[in-house]
Order: structure tokens, then C-alpha cells, then sequence
């Protein structure tokens, strides 16, 4: 399996530039193009990174955090999940960034490598940012009725964290 | 929402702080951890504009085109009652192709576009379709072929094989959208305005 995803980004970035080349695309203007818009929004997200780095700082030195994963870890354990990933998968829908801060906090105190690095990994990796994508769809539209849509999304949340937890497990050992 | 995310962090952590006297430590955070998010972006930034880059070059050559054509017979199933070539179609497999491509900053204007367009052909009137639903749970779970932002991330923080984790988001993700794809057909039944 490792061996496989040593050839998928490599594999991409070739198949992409050779495509773009053969049908005669300024491969390189167009990548500094695009690659500026890049950075715009990294910077657009930094204001609000600076916020929740602070907020999510704070609650981690009051010892907060750990009274949740405390209080939580019964539900940690019916789940099979690690009760140190509890507060990711409790921020992971409503707000990337805090998501984004806490995943980092997770890889700097028990390694990438780790079973709870891995689980929190691909956590990160197999959901999204549910509340936000919903506000923006349909705050975009004139539908106020959003019906079961939170219900449906927040279980595959869930279904995702569970399965996260239990690939890493199957799969890397 | 965010205020209140934002503002219910500071107020409990003093909260726990007293309780646990830990204030110091509260605002030692409270100084020094927005340097974290600089930190941050200097980690991902560099991806980011890497895979914008890259995504635009996609762009020019047509290939998301391309790759949106072929999903066309998948959505045309999904989706049922809407025009196959129709304009709400189109921006529909625009968006899946651009979240599995990692362009998450090109799906969301398609995906708001696929809303209205909807909205436009299934007159729906202030309550959403099934059709809504089913898009916007897809576009919760998130599809992504290559999850670049968490890989930098663990870059960062000194692992070996950042993309170690591939195939089990692959998994894990493909479950997670099989039971949110479900979840909705199951409760549309039940769930009517």
C-alpha cells in the first residue's frame, strides 16, 4: 500500500504538466497564475487562524480541553475512537481552522506516526467543514427550509470518524 | 456562529483556569499562541499555492472538463429529475470533479451556482429538494483524492510519510459518503417540509 501512494502525487503533478504541454497551455504561466490566487487564500485565512489559535490555546492551557475528553471519553470508548481525538471530531464540523489548530496540537504531541496521529489524520482527511459548507450553499440561495440535510450530513461526520479510527487499525498496524 | 465559538472559548478557558489554577498558563496562551498561526500558514501556504497552481494548468488544458464528462452517467443516476445536459447538471459535475480534484476553492462558487440552478429548475420555493440535499451532504463529506492540506501538515510535524495515510482516507471517506448518501434517501421519504 505505501508503496502505491509514493507514486500518486509524482504521478499527478507528471500526468497534469504533460497533458497541459501536449495540448500547447503555457504550462508555467498558468501555474504561476493559478499558485498566486494561492496565496491570497492563505493569507485570507490567517486573520481567523490567529483567532482560534489563541481561543484554542487558552481552552488547552486551562486544562479544558482534557475535562471534555474526560467527561466525553465513555462515548470515545461505544465509538472505539481514542479519546484524544474527541475534541477534533467535536470542532472538526463547525470550524476548519479550530479543526485545522487542534489537528496540529495532536501531530506535535504524539507524532504523525502514531496511532492517534494517523486516526486524527485521516479524520482531517475524510471530512469536511459541515456547518460552514451548508451556510454558505444555501445562504447563497433563497432556501430557509434546509430539511434533513444536517441530519444526513452529521452522520456521515460520524460514520467518518468511526471509520477512521477502524481503517487505521486495519490498514496500518 | 463564530462569535459565539469564539468568545465561549476565551470565557470557558478562564472559567477552567480558575478552577484549575492554571491562569498563568491561560495567559501565557492568551500572549503567545497567535504566533501559531502564522506557523500554520507558513506550513500549508507553499502547498497551497502549489496545487492552485497545478489545478489551474488542469484548468487551461480542459482536463476538468474532461474529468466532469465522465462523471456525467454517476450524477445523471444520482440525480434524478433534472435535465442531464441542463445547466444545474453541469455545475453539479463541475463541483464533484473540482472537490475530488482538491480545488476546493474553484467547487464552491460551481457548487453555489448548482444551488441556484437547481432552485431555477425544480422551483422549489424556499424549501430545499431532495436533489439539494443529496448535493450539499455529498459536498459535506468531503471527496478528496489527495488530501494535500493535512499531508503538509504532517510534513510539519516531522513524519516520514505524510501520505502514509492515503488509502485509509480513501476508505474512510468513501464509507463516510456511502452512509450521508443513504442517510439522506432514507429521511427524504420521512422529511417533507
Amino acid at each position: 500500500m505505501a508503496q502505491i501512494s509514493n507514486y500518486i502525487v509524482p504521478g499527478i503533478l507528471a500526468f497534469i504538466t504533460l497533458y497541459g504541454l501536449l495540448h500547447e497551455v503555457p504550462v508555467f504561466d498558468a501555474f504561476v497564475s493559478g499558485a498566486r490566487s494561492g496565496i491570497g487564500v492563505a493569507f485570507r485565512i490567517l486573520p481567523s487562524l490567529v483567532a482560534l489559535t489563541t481561543g484554542v490555546g487558552m481552552l488547552r492551557a486551562s486544562g479544558a480541553l482534557d475535562v471534555f475528553s474526560y467527561a466525553l471519553s465513555p462515548l470515545a470508548q461505544l465509538l472505539s475512537l481514542p479519546v484524544e481525538v474527541i475534541p477534533l471530531a467535536l470542532l472538526r464540523p463547525i470550524s476548519g481552522s479550530s479543526a485545522m489548530v487542534i489537528f496540529q496540537d495532536l501531530l506535535a504531541d504524539f507524532g504523525p506516526g502514531s496511532y492517534v496521529g494517523r486516526v486524527a489524520s485521516t479524520m482531517m482527511g475524510s471530512t469536511e467543514t459541515t456547518f460552514y459548507t451548508i451556510a454558505i450553499y444555501f445562504g447563497a440561495s433563497k432556501i430557509t427550509n434546509t430539511r434533513h440535510v444536517l441530519p444526513a450530513a452529521l452522520t456521515a461526520d460520524l460514520v467518518g470518524f468511526i471509520m477512521s479510527a477502524w481503517v487505521v487499525r486495519t490498514l496500518l498496524p | 456562529m463564530m462569535s459565539w465559538i469564539f468568545t465561549g472559548m476565551i470565557a470557558l478557558s478562564i472559567v477552567f483556569g480558575v478552577i484549575n489554577g492554571r491562569m498563568e498558563q491561560v495567559s501565557t496562551a492568551a500572549i503567545g499562541e497567535c504566533r501559531k498561526a502564522i506557523d500554520l500558514i507558513l506550513q500549508i501556504g507553499g502547498s497551497m499555492c502549489l496545487w492552485a497552481g497545478v489545478m489551474k494548468i488542469a484548468e487551461s488544458c480542459h482536463l476538468t472538463h474532461k474529468i466532469s464528462r465522465l462523471f456525467s452517467p454517476i450524477t445523471c443516476r444520482i440525480f434524478k429529475g433534472l435535465a442531464p445536459k441542463g445547466e444545474a447538471m453541469g455545475a453539479i459535475t463541475m463541483n464533484l470533479a473540482a472537490n475530488l480534484l482538491g480545488l476546493g476553492n474553484a467547487a464552491t462558487p460551481l457548487g453555489i451556482s448548482a444551488i441556484q440552478a437547481m432552485e431555477k429548475e425544480e422551483r422549489t420555493h424556499r424549501t430545499a429538494s431532495n436533489n439539494m440535499v443529496l448535493f450539499v451532504v455529498l459536498n459535506t463529506a468531503s471527496l478528496q483524492l489527495i488530501p494535500t492540506t493535512t499531508a503538509m501538515l504532517r510534513l510539519g510535524a516531522g513524519s516520514q510519510a505524510p501520505m502514509e495515510i492515503l488509502p485509509a482516507v480513501w476508505i474512510a471517506s468513501a464509507v463516510s459518503v456511502a452512509s450521508g448518501f443513504c442517510m439522506a434517501k432514507l429521511l427524504e421519504k420521512v422529511w417533507r417540509r
